[in-house]
């Protein structure tokens, strides 16, 4: 085992484990500052933009905030479980990362079911909500619990189902084959799913954002009427890992979309050698980018939807939708 | 290679575990997670025995295995659920009325 | 190598089989099952049965246990009450019996041989979904059937009121 850990295989893996580590981890930190900034755009005022030019230093100053406050811990809380819940949220959500292809030597983990683990990971990110609220021992979080852990289930539903389209059209699971059979064009307009899925990527993107409990399904953490939802008792670091794990999330469900519907990392490429090597990452993080901006609009824009509209929506409106849409694409793919 | 009697034995030990469980709590969801620990032994076992014959039944059983515990927790929290508010205790031994 | 990943997953399936068992509070009884579920899925990893590895951690401790979760927070309970353990002599013999049947079954095991494998199989949901839905499709059918019923069910008696 030591020979494979010095071998220049693991090197390089490692390697790669840090860019993509250290970039994710960068971008995360930048998101929330676009955000910001975005949304405050949308409603007509500067935003931050104190901290550093263009506000660029704020979420490092946010990052020394997190680290310096006061560790607090409610009365009566279930310690342990205090404790543990950020962290439950927090490794599902950086997990994710280690299977999604960034270009094409650039992936951590090339597995023959990398579609299928993303999901299990991301349901597993249900605990570190329901455990956060209930630990609280407090009235606010355990109803954003409650509510979070019911919205999360039902539409994990519509997000696994509206899939099975595209698998039916790619014949694999596993996500470099997946962005590998996008490549190429009919004429000039790129072989991506989305032309060929597009009421599976409307139901895929819907679902995503009300799995990663943002506005207008962020009912679990609605700031009119829960305090905070259930991290309304956490400060501090613990408030910054769920943060970072909501954050961590949006990307995931972005790189997802990105990946089997928009093409992955393909896209044109032109220019000396090692313009080459880095143009497939660049496509995919401008597609990327592309999503978290539609994420922020759709926050600033839209109102939330009250709990049994919500319900009804994942039940009645995206399950049935999904189902359609496999049927559909069943019999076009069995008779074409 | 790992040989075929260590996940035997890593499933009985399971098996028994559960079994042990399932005869020496009182807990209803207890109970319940007993059962749950036996029919993951009896994964392991078929999966083992899969692998190792080559076949790919044994797979497809564990499938079935998994559907049915799922039924199997949903009804089962359900009579929780009911029992819980007839009798506010989830105590198998004070559900005792139709004993003589 | 192997080895040790598969010493490391049956220590953590064993110690959280027993965490199950040991606990006062329903709560972290729950929690340890996942654990054991997640153990199990590197167990099938381990056996090249990745896509049930997989469909595990989807299915039962992304949503069955999500259940049990969810029902036990919904029913507030306490922590195991104290008072006569009416069950103590049972389990001072039950435990050490249990174990005495672990070893005989251990000794029988440990001299079986199973048929060399002919052909390599890999747990592929190529594979699997091949004979799902040619030499299993009743069962199949059957499984959905069975779903319904249990959901019908579990909404039935779950009511305040029929």
């Amino acid at each position: 085992m030591i020979d494979y850990l010095t071998s220049r295989d693991f090197l390089i893996l490692f390697a790669k484990m840090m860019v993509i580590f250290g970039g994710v981890m960068g971008a995360l930190a930048y998101t929330t500052l676009v955000e910001r900034r975005l949304m405050a755009f949308v409603q007509m005022r500067p935003g931050p933009n104190r901290v550093g030019p263009f506000g660029l230093l704020q979420p490092i100053a946010d990052g020394l905030k997190f680290l310096f406050k006061e560790q607090t811990v409610p009365g009566n809380a279930n310690v342990l479980l205090y404790y543990a819940a950020p962290v439950l949220s927090m490794i599902p959500a950086l997990l994710s990362f280690s299977v999604i292809p960034f270009g094409p030597d650039l992936k951590i983990a090339d597995i023959n079911v990398s579609l299928l683990l993303i999901f299990a990971i991301t349901s597993l990110g249900v605990y570190g909500i329901v455990l956060g609220g209930w630990a609280s021992n407090s009235k606010y979080p355990l109803m954003g619990a409650m509510r979070s852990s019911a919205q999360m289930l039902s539409y994990e539903l519509s997000l696994t189902l509206s899939v099975v389209g595209v698998l039916m059209i790619t014949n694999s699971l596993s996500l470099t084959s997946i962005v590998q059979s996008q490549q190429g064009t009919w004429w000039f307009i790129p072989k991506w799913n989305i032309f060929l899925q597009p009421v599976a990527f409307v139901v895929y993107f819907l679902s995503g954002i009300a799995e990663t409990n943002r506005l207008p399904f962020d009912l679990a953490e609605s700031e009119q009427e829960l305090v905070a939802g259930w991290h309304t008792e956490y400060s501090g670091m613990k408030f910054a890992m769920f943060f970072l794990a909501e954050y961590a999330n949006m990307v995931t469900v972005s790189a997802l979309a990105t990946i089997m519907f928009l093409g992955g990392w393909n896209g044109p490429s032109f220019g000396p050698w090692w313009m080459e090597m880095a143009l497939p990452t660049v496509w995919f993080v401008l597609k990327i980018t592309v999503f978290l901006f539609i994420y922020m609009l759709v926050r600033a824009t839209i109102p939330r939807i009250r709990y049994d509209q919500l319900m009804y929506f994942g039940w009645k409106v995206l399950l049935p939708l999904a189902l359609a849409n496999i049927l559909v694409t069943s019999f076009l793919v069995a008779v074409l | 290679m790992i040989p075929l009697n260590w996940y035997l034995i890593l499933g009985a030990a399971l098996f028994l575990l559960g079994m042990l469980g399932f005869f020496l709590k009182r807990n209803v969801i207890s109970l319940l997670l007993s059962v749950e620990i036996m029919l993951n032994a009896v994964n392991l076992t078929f999966v083992a025995f899969s692998s190792r014959n080559g076949q790919i039944s044994g797979q497809i059983f564990v499938f079935f295995v998994l559907v049915v515990a799922a039924a199997e927790a949903a009804v089962g929290l359900a009579l929780v659920i009911a029992m819980f508010r007839n009798r506010e205790t989830l105590n198998v031994d004070r559900s005792n009325l139709l004993k003589w | 190598m192997i080895e040790l990943l598969f010493f490391l997953f049956a220590a953590v399936a064993l110690g959280s089989a027993i965490n199950v068992l040991i606990q006062r509070h329903v709560l972290y009884s729950s929690l340890s099952l996942i654990l054991l579920l997640t153990a199990i899925s590197g167990l099938f990893i381990l056996m090249q049965a990745e896509f049930l590895a997989v469909i595990n951690v989807i299915v039962y401790a992304g949503a069955i246990m999500v259940l049990f979760v969810f029902v036990i927070m919904l029913l507030n309970l306490p922590a195991d009450e104290d008072g006569v353990d009416r069950l103590r002599w049972l389990k001072l013999v039950g435990i050490p019996m249990g174990l005495f049947l672990l070893l005989m079954i251990a000794r029988t095991v440990w001299r079986v041989e199973g048929v060399s494998a002919t052909t390599d199989l890999a747990g592929t949901p190529q594979a699997i979904g091949a004979s799902l839905f040619t030499d299993y499709l009743l069962p199949f059918e059957l499984t959905s059937l069975l779903i319904l019923i249990a959901l019908m069910g579990a909404v039935v008696f779950a009511k305040k009121d029929l």
